[in-house]
């Protein structure tokens, strides 16, 4: 027999237990499968036959030694599952040790049977608590959700262990797995409700204060005066506590969460918690679960239902989202009606009733029936639509269907109540409805609204009487006992009329089955019939039965719910549930903050593997988005001054700039709105490579500029609308790096135009330093790099686009300084031109020596490169004093890949590897045109890629576009 | 937490069990059958049950209830949810759910629930760290193991577990490395008698396939990631990064997984790309009713609307129905008064419509309720919303990936009321 028999077996139910001997034997067996099907025989059966699976138990001590941290986790796991009281012990040293074991895997596995060995043997409590006050303090997330669970299983009440470890878990939150999440947030709603204030104080306490002053009796008056000045003092402003604050932060994001169990948690964290001002964020996550299957749809409205009572404006944005569909179940339905009504007010009960109005022509009749009772809801609570709803409902009254009828007529009967007055026609017409009407229900209520308002029905109450006199027996229970009330209180209004029948009827009753209905026959007969030995009462019997009564108040069955945990188990069943916790009130005044500190607050590094963002992702862009709007408005002033020559501008905006810039300060604005244009430009670049195979060049300049000025951010449409002629949808964040840089750009090249102004004339180029002639090139490579991270999917790290104020260029690193002992060699890309190669990069390369010594013969060696790269050393630097540095320039041939340049670094007494790895906005051959020949070269091309051309810079740089390849699949995926 | 699990079946037998703690007796699920029979409809049947010593928390999927023996407080979702991953696994591993796949591979399926729960709290939900463990069944695996004697259990032990990125299991390797994504966008609304929206909405998800070597580090982008109202992701998104840059990053899952699903801002008017005009009335007294229905595509963008499919359930007193569909097949079930019409694609030039009359019960009167038309259909390569994926790059890996995405729109509950 294999194993995999025997566990269809148990799967279905079966009795394999006479099985067990044979079976145990298996469980050292080298086969995996048939060893995992063996625990799970054995965990089964182990309980029924303690003696055999005793036999297993040294195979899993022996696991539990095992090197491999998995194999001691299944084994502990199996172990602890045997439920045979004889190896408690062994479990408790099994937990114990695996508490503290290396692996975190380890540690989780023992949190997981902490509650095994506590439903097993719940004397062993104390120490279990020992070994979870240890791994609470665990600082892995794997962990963190194990041991809360088994907190909450084995000791709910000891809220003192978790004080230190709360800020913790409230930061490793979002890394911990799903489940633990539900777990850990439902322990912390807990926990804050015990040691923060209320952040609704203030507001509960005006409350107070008003009830106090209606209630207030004199003896208690003075009382209140001393008490007055404590609550004044408790109102200063609430602050709240920062450790408050950090859970409210800290769950927030998990609102996002795929797994609608941790929303739930999230949401009744921030129902229980939150300022009122914050519980708002959840409605939009709550209502997204509505689009889940359908029991979680349940239990989502169900909770919504609760919340929507008390805040209800939470979720009036999203009323529309309660519709109800023909095809969602009942219970749906029904509860999404609770919602409504909930929901509606005085601006939004006309769209509601109507909404109402196709329900009732539903199918489903027991959602017909809540509908009406919905709409009868909604007529008590909101005065002005009571008598359109009513009239509404006396229409359904000539409904075909029966429940409907019935229904209509409780409703309505509630609804008279209010105002019987000037209704009696309605009554008039009901009391038709009785020879037609079946539902008990129904006929109980027209029964007691005759009686009720006979006075306004004078002539037909009686006969009434007289139909049910007749059918008395056969009528069921509630009707009977109405039957009675009538004729009771016909009697009393009207006994010329009524007296035989309602002796008749009370004979009837008098021998009823019931004893309910034989009592009440007794009681109202010697209450109404004058007798001699009749009391007191008889007197006012009139007033005992045609008092006047309260209209009754409708109100949801989800009313007060909230005093439950919402999203948990009791508060669904509203009632508590084994287990349950209760939710504690706010403390008076917080206590201590303090037990929450930890002496060394260490940040979790595994928190950070999640959340933080990856190296290479640090580009600039947020820096530079606070940069743009501190420039701003130095841009729309440029942009003001700049209109009138616009057009002039535009007609040949990248060559004829310089021209410009050439001809004096004043213009330099003016260049700086040309230069802007251009980027724009390049950035639409971007838009065309998405398969548009749109031709353009400077002569369709007009064009040329809507079409990029479309693509711009927002903010840059805003300004520009003046010229702006369409506006593209596809308004692209991406672009904002970009774009915000011009203004700076111009900014600076305006000062140092005004110094000088050779800076910007090609003709007298020279290699400048290249902190200041690297500027402008600077800035055009930024836009390239941004630009080339729409065309090519790089598999290297994109260079970081930072640009910083000073315009200096990005420093690598590399060799850094310990690892090169005292050495440290930091390297950019000049963006220069290489003079002995045209092909090559130029490497600018730092050397520092941070040594006491000096460092000799610095040079490179064993270059180690790709087919086809080539390297130019840089001359050998002989000496490098101590706390000198050293800039020298080599040149490397890429030859347009990515790949790295690998080689040797050394020095008189070392070598160190290193390599140059290229981003790819580096890769660029400067080139000198004139004028003329950018012109001329700009009409030739055509292709997305030329754009870049138009960048003018003293150093025109051409981009090899080898490497660059782009497709589209089905639809255009741009790479 | 979760006690034990039944398997009931749609005809009312238990098929499977299986307890995390001590054996609780199948007798407790006569409370479910009881509240199976008051239930109208299957799917009316409350999703919590209490008993006086248990809870039974349900779900209905592919007409198989799980059933989930609760003894103590626990939230309701927490297990909905989970039994949901559960039915999600089997689907995931056998393709389909049904009785019959679950029966035949009740070894795996035990396995598996061996796995994911340990004493009633969720341990292993990932389907990757599953696959590691536990092998899914193929017809080649099957044959291999039967001639073999070898099993469905992964010989090495699982990794993932242990790794800080759990949902991707370590030393994935391909030979085409792809990452294809699936944009699907469902339209939800009503629409009226006179052919006016009540309400509408877009519901998107972004389903992904990636099959990529090693640890690819991606990162996708949107054209307009403002349309995004309200979004929920799968844990690998790093969600810090989306609040500040409005970019999805993420190590993927190995597989098949949902990315992001979304929701489109309410304020943008839905385009709604078809429209129906309806005529359904009964006259008084007459034993027959007119039907007709004419579709027609609208606001699609210039794209064909396919795969409709339009169903209504008509009120109890039709008899039969008696139509002429212009195009596709209809058919019109007598018992349970489900008339369902298989159009196909609609051809702007020539709108489909149904035409017919139908009979009424003789004597019964006309039927005061109205029926609602449900529609569903598809329309390839066009996201309604205008959502546009911008870039996807990777990072990581040295390897150029294949990329593809496509845009879907579906109808989802699509009605409208006559």
């Amino acid at each position: 027999d294999s194993p995999k028999n025997k566990n269809s077996m148990i799967a279905r139910g079966k009795n394999a237990s006479d099985l067990f001997p044979a079976v145990v034997k298996n469980v050292a067996c080298k086969n995996i499968e048939v060893k995992k099907l063996v625990y799970v025989y054995l965990v089964r059966y182990a309980e029924e036959q303690q003696d055999l699976a005793l036999l297993s138990i040294s195979t899993f001590q022996r696991g539990l030694k095992d090197p491999n941290q998995l194999i001691r986790a299944s084994a502990l796991r199996v172990l602890s599952s045997i439920r045979v009281t004889i190896i408690v012990p062994i479990m408790m040293l099994a937990i114990k040790e695996a508490a503290s074991d290396m692996s975190p895997y380890v540690r989780k596995t023992a949190a997981h049977a902490i509650p095994k060995l506590h439903s097993l043997d719940p004397e062993q409590k104390d120490q279990l608590i020992e070994v979870i006050e240890k791994l609470l303090a665990d600082k892995t997330t794997l962990v963190a959700g194990s041991v809360v669970m088994a907190f909450e299983e084995v000791c709910p009440d000891r809220i003192d262990l978790i004080h230190k470890n709360y800020r913790k878990l409230c930061n490793l939150l979002i890394d911990v797995e799903e489940w633990g999440q539900v777990v850990i947030i439902n322990m912390l709603t807990r926990y804050a409700r015990t040691q923060f204030l209320n952040p609704n104080v203030n507001e509960s306490l005006l409350e107070e204060n008003s009830e106090k002053a209606f209630y207030a009796s004199d003896d208690e008056e003075e009382e209140d005066k001393k008490a007055e000045p404590a609550t004044l003092a408790k109102r200063k402003p609430y602050v709240m506590d920062p450790d408050h604050r950090l859970l409210l932060r800290n769950t927030k994001p998990l609102l996002q969460s795929r797994n609608a169990a941790v929303v739930m948690a999230v949401a009744q964290l921030y129902f229980h918690l939150a300022p009122k001002a914050e519980v708002g964020i959840i409605a939009k996550a709550l209502v997204r679960l509505m689009r889940s299957h359908s029991e979680v749809q349940y239990v989502v409205l169900q909770n919504v239902a609760t919340m929507s009572i008390k805040r209800r404006g939470m979720f009036e944005p999203y009323l529309k989202s309660f519709y109800i569909r023909s095809t969602d179940p009942t219970q749906i339905k029904v509860l999404k009606l609770e919602v409504l009504t909930n929901l509606a007010n005085e601006t939004n009960i006309s769209t509601i009733l109507r909404e109402f109005q196709t329900y009732i022509k539903s199918m489903d009749k027991d959602f017909v029936a809540a509908s009406i009772q919905a709409i009868g809801r909604c007529a008590t609570n909101i005065g002005e639509v009571r008598d359109t709803c009513l009239n509404g409902l006396v229409q359904l009254l000539s409904n075909r269907d029966e429940l409907v009828v019935a229904e209509s007529v409780v409703v309505i009967k509630k609804l008279l109540q209010m105002q019987p007055e000037q209704h009696s026609d309605i009554i008039k017409h009901m009391a038709k409805l009785i020879d037609n009407i079946q539902v008990p229900m129904a006929r109980a209520s027209i029964l007691w609204l005759i009686g009720e308002y006979c006075e306004h029905v004078p002539k037909i109450a009686p006969d009434v009487l007289r139909k049910m006199a007749k059918s008395f027996t056969n009528e069921e229970d509630i009707v009977k006992l109405q039957i009675i009330n009538l004729a009771a209180k016909l009697y009393l209004t009207n006994s010329k009329q009524s007296k035989l029948l309602t002796q008749y009827v009370l004979n009837l009753a008098k021998y009823d089955q019931n004893y309910d209905i034989r009592d009440r026959a007794r009681f109202i007969r010697q209450l109404i019939v004058p007798t001699d030995k009749s009391g007191a009462l008889s007197k006012y019997a009139k007033k005992l039965f045609l008092a006047l009564k309260p209209a009754p108040v409708l109100e949801s069955p989800f009313k007060d719910r909230d005093h439950f945990q919402l999203g948990s188990l009791s508060h669904l069943l509203n009632a508590k549930a084994a287990g349950y916790q209760e939710l504690p009130n706010w403390p008076e005044s917080a206590p201590d903050p303090s037990v929450r500190n930890v002496e060394v607050i260490t940040l979790l590094e595994r928190v950070t593997t999640l959340t933080s963002i990856p190296d290479w992702s640090k580009c600039s862009s947020r820096k530079d988005r606070k940069e743009k709007k501190v420039e701003k408005p130095f841009y729309s002033d440029s942009e003001g001054e700049s209109g009138p020559t616009e057009s002039a501008d535009s007609g040949n905006c990248g060559g004829g700039k310089e021209k410009k810039e050439e001809a004096g300060q004043d213009q330099s604005k003016e260049a700086s709105r040309g230069e802007c244009r251009e980027v724009e430009q390049s950035s639409s670049a971007e838009d065309r490579k998405r398969g548009r195979k749109a031709v353009k060049n400077q002569k369709s300049a007009s064009e040329s500029e809507s079409e990029s000025e479309s693509s711009e951010s927002e903010e840059e449409s805003e300004e520009e609308s003046e010229e702006e002629s369409e506006s593209d949808t596809n308004v692209r964040k991406k672009k904002t790096p970009v774009l915000k840089q011009p203004p700076k750009q111009s900014k600076k090249e305006s000062k140092k135009e005004t110094q000088e102004m050779s800076l910007l004339d090609l003709d007298d180029y020279e290699p400048a330093p290249a902190s200041a002639s690297v500027t402008p090139v600077n800035f055009l490579s930024s836009s390239l790099v941004s630009d080339l991270e729409g065309l090519s999917l790089t598999d290297t790290i994109l260079a970081p686009t930072t640009l910083a104020p000073s315009g200096s260029i990005k420093m690598y690193e590399l060799l850094h300084r310990i690892k090169g002992e005292g050495l440290a060699v930091e390297y950019c890309f000049s963006r220069q031109p290489f003079s002995p190669e045209p092909n090559m990069v130029a490497v600018q390369i730092q050397f520092t020596n941070n040594t006491n010594s000096e460092t000799k013969n610095l040079h490179i060696e064993d270059p180690r490169l790709q087919s086809g790269m080539r390297i130019r050393e840089f001359a050998e630097i002989d000496v490098l004093a101590a706390g000198e540095s050293v800039t020298v320039v080599m040149g490397i041939d890429f030859c347009d890949s990515t790949q790295a340049a690998n080689f040797q670094l050394c020095t008189h007494t070392r070598k160190f590897f290193v390599s140059i790895q290229p981003p790819v906005g580096e890769l660029m051959t400067p080139a000198f045109l004139t004028e003329n020949d950018f012109k001329k070269e700009q009409g030739e091309r055509t292709s997305a890629l030329s754009r870049f051309n138009t960048h003018s810079c003293p150093s025109d740089c051409s981009f090899s576009s080898k490497h660059l390849s782009f497709f589209s699949f089905y639809v255009a995926v741009s790479l | 937490m979760i006690h034990s699990l039944f398997l009931v079946n749609a005809s009312g037998d238990i098929f499977l069990e299986k307890h995390w703690k001590s054996v609780v007796s199948r007798s407790v699920c006569d409370y479910f059958f009881e509240a199976l029979e008051r239930a109208t409809e299957p799917e009316n049947v409350p999703p919590v049950i209490p008993t006086p010593h248990h809870y039974l928390i349900n779900v209905l999927r592919h007409r198989i209830y799980f059933v989930a023996v609760i003894q103590s407080e626990v939230p309701p979702l927490f297990v909905i949810e989970f039994l949901h991953r559960v039915v999600d696994t089997f689907q995931d591993y056998f393709g389909v759910c049904t009785e019959a796949a679950i029966k035949d591979n009740v070894v795996v399926v035990y396995e598996l629930l061996e796995e994911m729960l340990d004493n009633g709290f969720p341990l292993a939900t990932e389907s990757n760290i599953l696959k590691e463990l536990i092998k899914p069944p193929t017809i080649l695996r099957t044959v291999v193991n039967t001639i073999t004697g070898s099993t469905n259990v992964g010989e090495q032990l699982p990794t993932g577990q242990l790794s800080v990125v759990p949902w991707r299991r370590t030393g994935v390797k391909y030979t085409n490395n792809e990452a294809y994504f699936d944009v699907i966008e469902e339209i939800d609304a009503i629409i009226d008698k006179s052919g006016s929206t009540i309400t509408a909405e877009i519901q998107g998800v972004i389903d992904a396939c990636v099959k990529l070597t090693g640890m690819p580090d991606l990162t996708l982008s949107f054209m307009n990631p403002r349309l995004l109202d309200d979004v929920s992701f799968h844990p690998c998104v790093r969600f810090k990064r989306w609040e500040a840059e409005r970019i999805l990053s993420f190590i993927p899952p190995d597989g098949n997984f949902r990315l992001l699903s979304y929701h489109v801002s309410s304020q943008n008017l839905v385009a709604i790309p078809v429209y129906v005009k309806h005529n359904i009335s009964f006259r008084e007294g007459s034993s027959q009713g007119r039907f007709e229905l004419t579709l027609g595509p609208k606001q699609t963008m210039g794209k064909a609307v396919e795969s409709v499919l339009v169903s209504s359930q008509l009120p109890r007193g039709v008899l039969n129905a008696n139509l002429n569909p212009s195009q596709g097949t209809y058919t019109f079930d007598p018992v349970t008064k489900l008339l369902s019409w298989d159009v196909g694609k609609i051809n702007p030039q020539k709108l489909p419509s149904l035409k017919g009359s139908m009979s009424l019960q003789a004597g019964a009167s006309k039927p005061d309720e109205n029926p609602t038309i449900n529609i569903q259909f598809k329309i390839q390569q066009l996201a309604i919303s205008g959502l546009k994926v911008n870039r996807l790059d990777m990072y990581g890996e040295k390897y150029k990936p294949f990329k593809g995405i496509k845009y879907m729109t579906k109808a989802g509950k699509f009605q409208v009321r006559t």
